[in-house]
């Protein structure tokens, strides 16, 4: 196997916020969890107002990798930089209100299962905004409305498909209005027809409010919709960026495995490779 | 080399238990950090108080009833042979209110809400909810953790009171019917045995036993890692350590109160 090599060369000098137009910027982030390194020098920019997607096999590291942008991990090594800040340094009210302005789909929904999707919501709304209870349902079933799903606010999250989870988490996610939307496999089991409307909905996003996102995905039909730039991890490392069909086109074999992989048969020794 | 993987594996096991302890007490530790500042839970803490109180008055009142009439029954026969029958109430009255009706209350308790705690929020955790509660800024840790042990401390010394009197009404009945005894009799007998010292203290240290059942298993629950497996895991050990703890701490308590008050 071609001995891998840190991709990407981050925008500013070690130590500086990077440019405006520069939202998202990871600087060479290793991660251990004991003898096991997963990330190995990550370095990655994410321009404001796009879609940047994460493609990888499982356990290449992208769900670690996404969690240090709102530090549920923060780095052994290295830089994490979101809207001028230094995240992997922010601690109390600093931190919350990074985190405010940033909304997390999780691969689960994460829904919290005590509540109806109406209090998912305004339990959230009630915290952190001085609005009335009229506001505020205005603003609920209006992002419900948006997912197409306010007939499901009595609902508890135990009664909803895979896909309404996921688009109630959606919901939720974007319910404060956040800049960043960080989207952990947002397709991932759900049928082509849910993924399409889940994508659609990301690329909504972008469009009308100008959300930028960052989404760790190996679903490619979603990945043909929403990307703007695409990175590809594997092992712990970044081999290759660029558009999805420059990806595509790429002649690093590991990709073009991953590509196959994805439409015909690898070879046997690939469930190796991609362990 | 048999007995040098014996010896790795034992220091392997003490390594782990004296990290474990060190981040209970480090989660411990936090409570007290975080339990008097804002952001207050107070909704929330009403939801505890009423998922540990109100859903266990049925619990604690018929384990109260029955150790009553159980005790009735197996004192009375000691003390009929040394012709002390007399004295029964007392000796109710005092095993119950020092003794028997706080640790048993803490232990029943310790098996409902334990379990309870330590399954919520260890599913919470594996399912993502602990970290969504986190990325919205709403602090997990105020909201699960310090709410829970609240109640508990709260509600425990309620519940052991309740325990205490159902199981003196227990013992009571028990003596109405195996020898007629008058009511006035028998409670007058019971409370004059007591001193309102023991009663404060003995009841009181239940809120340390209730400290201890949330803390661990809350603790239990948040710091589970894998799946539905590893929930399991910790709910069991939330009820077994739980109870160990309350064991150990009545000792020391004990002791302390023998020795200070």
């Amino acid at each position: 196997m071609t001995e891998l090599s840190p991709l990407s060369t981050p925008a500013s000098s070690a130590g500086a916020p990077p440019p405006p137009e520069i939202i998202i910027e990871l600087r060479d982030i290793h991660k251990s969890f004991g003898n096991n390194e997963v990330l190995k020098g990550v370095t990655f920019s994410v321009r404001k107002g796009t879609n940047a997607v994460i493609l990888g096999g499982s356990g290449s590291g992208k769900s670690v990798l996404l969690k240090h942008i709102v530090q549920l991990l923060k780095p052994d090594r290295g830089e994490v930089w979101v809207r001028g800040k230094r995240v992997d340094l922010l601690e109390g009210d600093e931190l919350d209100a990074l985190r405010l302005s940033i909304g997390y789909l999780f691969q689960s929904g994460a829904l919290f299962d005590s509540m109806t999707v109406y209090e998912n919501m305004d339990f959230i709304l009630r915290r952190h905004t001085s609005l009335t209870p009229e506001e505020r349902r205005a603003r609920i079933e209006e992002t419900l409305d948006w997912v197409n799903l306010r007939a499901k606010a009595p609902n508890y999250p135990a009664e909803l498909s895979g896909g309404q989870k996921k688009r109630i988490g959606l919901a939720r996610a974007i319910i404060l209005e956040p800049e960043i939307l960080l989207y952990d496999e947002p397709t991932t089991g759900l049928d082509p027809i849910s993924v399409r409307l889940v994508s659609d909905l990301i690329v909504r996003l972008r469009d009308e409010r100008g959300i930028t996102g960052v989404a760790i995905t190996h679903d490619l039909l979603c990945a043909d919709i929403i990307t703007d730039e695409a990175f590809f991890l594997y092992q712990g490392r970044f081999i290759d960026q660029g558009t999805l069909d420059e990806l595509r086109r790429s002649e690093h074999p590991l990709l073009r495995e991953f590509f196959v992989g994805a439409t015909g048969s690898p070879d046997r020794k690939a469930g190796e490779r991609w362990q | 080399m048999a007995f040098r993987g014996v010896v790795s594996d034992d220091l392997g096991s003490f390594r782990r238990a004296v990290e474990r302890t060190g981040e209970l007490a480090l989660f411990t530790a936090t409570f007290f950090r975080r339990f008097w500042r804002p952001p207050y839970e107070g909704r929330e803490l009403i939801n505890q108080m009423d998922e540990v109180g109100t859903k266990s008055f049925v619990l604690t009142a018929v384990t109260g009833f029955a150790i009553g009439i159980v005790l009735s029954m197996q004192t009375r026969g000691t003390l009929m042979r040394f012709g002390a029958e007399a004295i029964l109430p007392s000796a109710l009255a005092l095993s119950v209110v020092k003794e028997i009706g706080p640790v048993l209350t803490s232990l029943v308790l310790a098996g409902r809400l334990g379990a309870g705690m330590g399954a919520e929020i260890g599913s919470m955790r594996v399912t993502e909810q602990i970290d969504a509660l986190e990325v919205a800024a709403l602090k997990p840790y105020d909201y699960l953790v310090v709410t829970r042990v609240l109640a508990c401390v709260i509600i425990f010394p309620i519940l052991t009171i309740w325990t205490d009197a159902l199981a003196m009404l227990g013992g009571y009945l028990e003596s109405l019917l195996s020898s007629g005894t008058d009511y006035r009799v028998f409670f007058d007998t019971a409370i004059s045995s007591l001193r309102f010292h023991d009663i404060i203290i003995d009841t009181m240290k239940t809120s340390i036993f209730g400290f201890i059942v949330a803390m661990v298993s809350c603790w239990l629950g948040y710091t589970v890692r894998g799946g539905t497996r590893e929930v399991g895991q910790a709910t069991m050990q939330a009820v077994v350590v739980s109870s160990l703890l309350i064991f150990l701490a009545d000792v020391i308590l004990v002791r302390i109160s023998i020795t200070f008050l």
